[in-house]
């Protein structure tokens, strides 16, 4: 990133033997010959940077795709696991925080030195704002073994004990294939455990794409599990004994976490880049003839800001 | 835009202020910002590591003389060889080989431009290459790797070798090298070329290498984010790739061909690139159908794009999926064609020099078009069904990613060794080696066509149970290693005389070919800043106004006979 | 700077390249992104099925085109640059394409129920997880 405006830094040891002196813009490297087209390059460069992370995501994106369409059942059930309020106030923040930046490139455009640091300042609280109220997020949902892969399925563990793992009745209760007495079991090679023979027939999860509301779910589980305290924490906690999981739900935590686990390196890369271009700025180094650094950042910061505003929808806001 | 006489002839006197005596020492060397000096510290990396792979091939290709088990290389040992052989070759040499070797030195020369857009990027894109290749290094000390060079999963994400994480990790890490490069390169061409340089009047390497930083920048993230998932699969099942945690292994594919496949023209367009200089300049005759050439990297880099599935046809992709990638895959013969037959047509009536670049030229043709033409075979649904996973495969993507990228590659290195050396290497030993290379490669893979069509699977170990044809398949792999002995001796006495002209060669002069473009304007080697005034530039295929000068044993541009750049030229016959 | 009592302060209120866009603008975009964000997340509490996922990426969609245009100065910018953000995007609608046009193809060939990994976790970390049981892997 930093490298992208080679021509920043314009008292490397290259710059100095250029052919022509450029006394005029200071800022001009070497090998330009104006200032457009030194902005020009500098944009042209950032630009097709960005299509690269369009792309880097795009691959995320299309997974997204695919699981969700093969598996919609599990997306909806496990979106309600995640907060809606607290991602809608982070869209909010990258949002507000666009918008210090789009003004930070305002104010450096007309050589504002004043009103420039204040924007950058407030784009880097946004940020640090947005990594809070992740980290938050994140806490709440380990707190839960709400993770990826096998730790999805390890019960929370609480006074020495699973939580949420059913009585024995409630267990025939719960399932219904088993409430069969008397049936013949077959042992399960992979578990090691008698099964029911019935409950081999292939079956989908109870849920399907436009199935039972799921919040329904998570209160049904309420219900016979914990006698329907509606406490979300709870029903977060002992997800693993929910009748109403569906297959293969810790698939949604897995791509949960890898796309806004990359979007948050992203944002903590934006940090150190609007960190540096502001100390740069406090040094007083942008006016209205020479700001491309600021507009680099803020165009990366832009993007950013635009992944995030596709990613709050598809993980917050489905049923 | 300074003005200065178009006419004037450029300074080409050597001088004792060059690139690689503008400064001295390591760290002007590793923290140079010059493009000439980062594209050779490229060239050297490039080659220790085709070095590298190609010991590795030798020790796979030994090993199949004998059809069993051999006692001094297990099978184990045997996968990890060719697994390492392709990582190595294709992330470590190939893709960046053209582009960024030889590209880096030149692009900027033959734009008349003082650098690339960005020179710091330039060099964070070498040191990220160091990086990844270190990486590969500390995958062989983790356990190695026997996935095979595509990291196909479930395999992949189960294997025991612990070599696959950090491997996967320098390919990430090459991957954003290979994207600085190619970002560095659009940029270029777009803000930095000169005055009277339109683009069709670029020189033809430059649009192929700006078709392929095209895919360079719109492939690679895709397989950078499929390898940090696979990664992340192996370690945390988070459920993407592995079918044991839910995920899908053909998802895995599409993702890595979306790259991989367009990689192949990574490797391939720059080569065709080279092929068009080095035939138009050697044949001293313009270049013919120059917009059809240039419009061909541009369709061959689209279309690179849309055909990824035509891996995948016995993977479990679907059958409509294989239908469509089928057709489309034949598209892209369509480009490639045309392409060859305009080299074809610049051939015909040219005054050919039999230099060794002309030779490697030459070369190019005749095994791009097997390459070329057994593509079809296997982009064909039902024969591809037969031929899938077997050497047939093999002999034909090593027609087109040796044969071609890398052959058009050293053709380049010879084209532009002087320029880059400012020595001339032995013409004669460059021919013979030329002749050893393209003998050895033909017996070692024209062979391999036949054993694929007869059933060959590739990357077995031994051949001795495969019924009935054990003895027709020990033939056939004798003469294929037989040859790779040839070829491997070819690149030696390469090797010999291109460090030797380093020392010994007679001093190159400024043009010693007769060609046109910029590069062949400023000095060899060239000074630090290439050139002192951004110069006008006229047709570069116009080589009417290129003469031979008894004076500097060489051949100059007379730009006062150009009548683009001097108004009052002699009108001359046949200029067009 | 500090050169405001310079002789052409005037000069350096203008940049010497690209375009200036007015406060006006950034704020009133960034109000319909903020009024945008709170209908998205209201329509998310009213179940409309189907169509809610795809009102919620149309909107979503609408922020994304204003941020660009406007915060990233497309509007104004070069239409190479322009097309940069366009075409990656087109290709990446193209990876989605034909990706799920294969998934959607070869679905009814895939097995059913709880993967293998999944099972042998389950079976050993939660046993009495209810999930286990309702889906077996069929071979």
């Amino acid at each position: 990133m930093t490298a992208i405006d080679s021509h920043s830094t314009p008292h490397d040891d290259h710059a100095h033997d250029g052919g022509h002196g450029h006394s005029e813009y200071p800022f001009l490297a070497h090998h330009f010959e104006t200032p457009a087209q030194q902005f020009d390059s500098g944009k042209l460069g950032m630009w097709v940077f960005l299509a690269t992370e369009v792309l880097f995501f795009g691959a995320l994106f299309a997974m997204y795709t695919l699981m969700r369409a093969k598996e919609p059942e599990v997306f909806s059930f496990a979106s309600n696991y995640l907060d809606t309020i607290m991602g809608g106030i982070n869209t909010c923040v990258l949002i507000l925080s666009s918008l210090t930046m789009a003004l930070a490139v305002h104010f450096a455009q007309r050589s504002k030195k004043g009103p420039l640091v204040v924007c950058l300042l407030l784009t880097f609280l946004g940020a640090c704002g947005f990594l809070v109220i992740k980290y938050f997020e994140y806490t709440h949902k380990f707190d839960a073994n709400l993770k990826w892969g096998p730790a999805f399925y390890q019960p929370v563990v609480e006074n020495g004990k699973p939580l949420g793992a059913p009585e024995a009745a409630l267990v025939t209760e719960s399932t219904p294939a088993a409430a069969t007495a008397g049936s013949p079991l077959t042992v399960n090679p992979l578990i090691g455990k008698p099964l029911p023979a019935e409950a081999s027939s292939i079956k989908r999860a109870a849920m399907g794409p436009s199935g039972l509301a799921s919040e329904d779910a998570m209160h049904a589980h309420d219900a016979h599990g914990h006698a329907a305290t509606g406490d979300h924490d709870l029903a977060m906690k002992t997800h693993v004994y929910n009748a109403q999981m569906p297959v293969n739900t810790h698939r949604f935590f897995g791509i949960y976490y890898c796309m806004t686990g990359l979007h948050g390196i992203h944002v903590v890369i934006g940090m150190f880049l609007i960190g540096w271009i502001t100390l740069r700025s406090i040094r007083g180094d942008f006016n209205s003839k020479y700001y491309t650094p600021v507009d680099l950042v803020g165009l990366y910061w832009h993007i950013v800001d635009l992944i995030w505003i596709f990613l709050f929808p598809l993980f917050y806001l489905i049923h | 835009m300074t003005t200065l006489d178009a006419t004037r002839p450029l300074d080409t006197r050597p001088s004792a202020d060059n690139y690689l005596t503008h400064s001295r020492g390591v760290l002007s060397w590793i923290l140079t910002l010059d493009h000439k000096r980062i594209g050779v510290m490229y060239l050297v990396s490039v080659l220790a590591s085709f070095l590298l792979g190609g010991v590795f091939a030798l020790l796979v290709r030994t090993k199949l003389l004998f059809p069993g088990e051999v006692s001094w290389m297990s099978a184990e040992a045997y996968n990890h060889f060719f697994t390492l052989h392709g990582a190595v070759m294709v992330f470590l040499v190939i893709i960046p080989s053209i582009p960024a070797a030889l590209g880096n030195f030149v692009l900027p020369i033959m734009l008349g431009a003082k650098d690339v857009a960005f020179p710091r990027l330039n060099l964070a894109s070498y040191w990220l290459w160091l990086l990844g290749a270190t990486c590969v290094v500390l995958s062989l000390l983790m356990g190695s790797f026997d996935t095979g060079w595509t990291f196909y999963t479930p395999y992949s994400t189960t294997t025991r070798f612990g070599g696959v994480v950090p491997v996967v990790t320098g390919a990430f890490i090459l991957g954003f090298s290979s994207i600085f490069t190619g970002m560095n390169f659009i940029v270029t061409v777009h803000k930095l070329r000169p005055p009277g340089m339109t683009w069709f009047r670029m020189p033809l390497f430059l649009w192929a290498l700006y078709s392929t930083a095209l895919i360079q920048i719109l492939a690679t993230p895709v397989l950078a984010i499929t390898l940090s998932l696979l990664a992340v699969e192996r370690i945390f099942h988070i459920g993407i790739f592995d079918p044991a945690w839910g995920g899908d292994p053909v998802l895995f594919q599409h993702f890595f061909w979306f790259y991989s496949h367009p990689a192949v023209y990574i490797m391939i367009v720059p080569g065709m690139g080279i092929i068009s200089e080095i035939i138009s300049v050697h044949a001293h005759r313009h270049i013919f159908g120059y917009r059809f050439i240039a419009f061909s990297s541009i369709a061959i880099a689209f279309f690179s794009f849309l055909v990824w599935g035509h891996h995948m046809y016995t993977s479990g992709q679907s059958g409509l999926m294989n239908v469509v990638f089928s057709a489309i895959t034949f598209s892209v013969a369509i480009p490639s064609a045309i392409k060859v037959f305009n080299w074809l047509a610049t051939l015909y009536k040219g005054s050919i020099s039999l230099t060794t670049p002309m030779l490697y030229a030459l070369a190019f043709l005749f095994l791009f078009t097997i390459g070329g033409l057994t593509g079809l075979y296997l982009g064909t649904l039902n024969t591809d069904i037969h031929l899938h996973d077997t050497y047939f495969v093999v002999a034909h993507f090593h027609y087109v990613m040796m044969g071609s990228a890398l052959i058009a590659m050293i053709g380049g290195m010879h084209h532009w060794w002087p320029k880059m050396t400012g020595r001339m290497y032995s013409e004669f030993w460059g021919r013979i080696g030329c002749t050893l290379v393209f003998i050895g490669f033909n017996l070692t893979f024209f062979t391999q066509f036949m054993l694929g069509s007869q059933g060959m699977p590739r990357r077995y170990y031994s051949y001795d149970q495969l019924p009935g044809m054990a003895e027709a398949f020990k033939t056939y792999h004798h003469i294929s290693t037989g040859g790779s002995y040839i070829m491997a001796l070819g690149f030696v006495i390469t090797a010999i005389y291109l460090i030797h002209s380093l020392y010994r060669g007679k001093p190159a002069p400024a043009n010693p070919w007769g060609g046109r473009s910029l590069e062949w304007q400023c000095p060899s080697p060239p000074p630090h800043d290439n050139f002192k005034v951004t110069p006008r530039v006229g047709d570069c295929y116009d080589f009417s106004v290129v003469r031979w000068d008894e004076a500097s044993n060489g051949y100059i541009v007379d730009r006062s006979l150009d009548p683009e750049l001097n108004p009052n030229a002699p009108k001359r016959k046949g200029h067009h | 700077m500090s050169n405001h009592s310079h002789a052409h302060a005037g000069a350096d209120e203008h940049p010497l390249v690209g375009h200036l866009v007015p406060l006006w603008i950034l704020f009133a975009t960034a109000t319909v992104l903020l009024v945008l964000t709170i209908i998205t997340v209201a329509v998310r509490y009213v179940d409309l099925g189907e169509a809610n996922i795809y009102i919620a990426i149309g909107i979503a969609g609408v922020k994304a085109t204003l941020v660009g245009l406007y915060f990233m100065h497309l509007k104004w910018d070069r239409p190479f640059n322009q097309l940069t953000l366009v075409g990656s995007i087109a290709f990446v609608v193209l990876l989605i394409w034909f990706t799920m046009l294969d998934s959607k193809q070869y679905e009814p060939q895939l097995i059913r129920g709880n993967p293998t990994g999944v099972q042998t976790e389950l079976g050993q970390k939660a046993p009495d997880a209810p999930i286990a049981k309702q889906n077996q892997l069929i071979r």
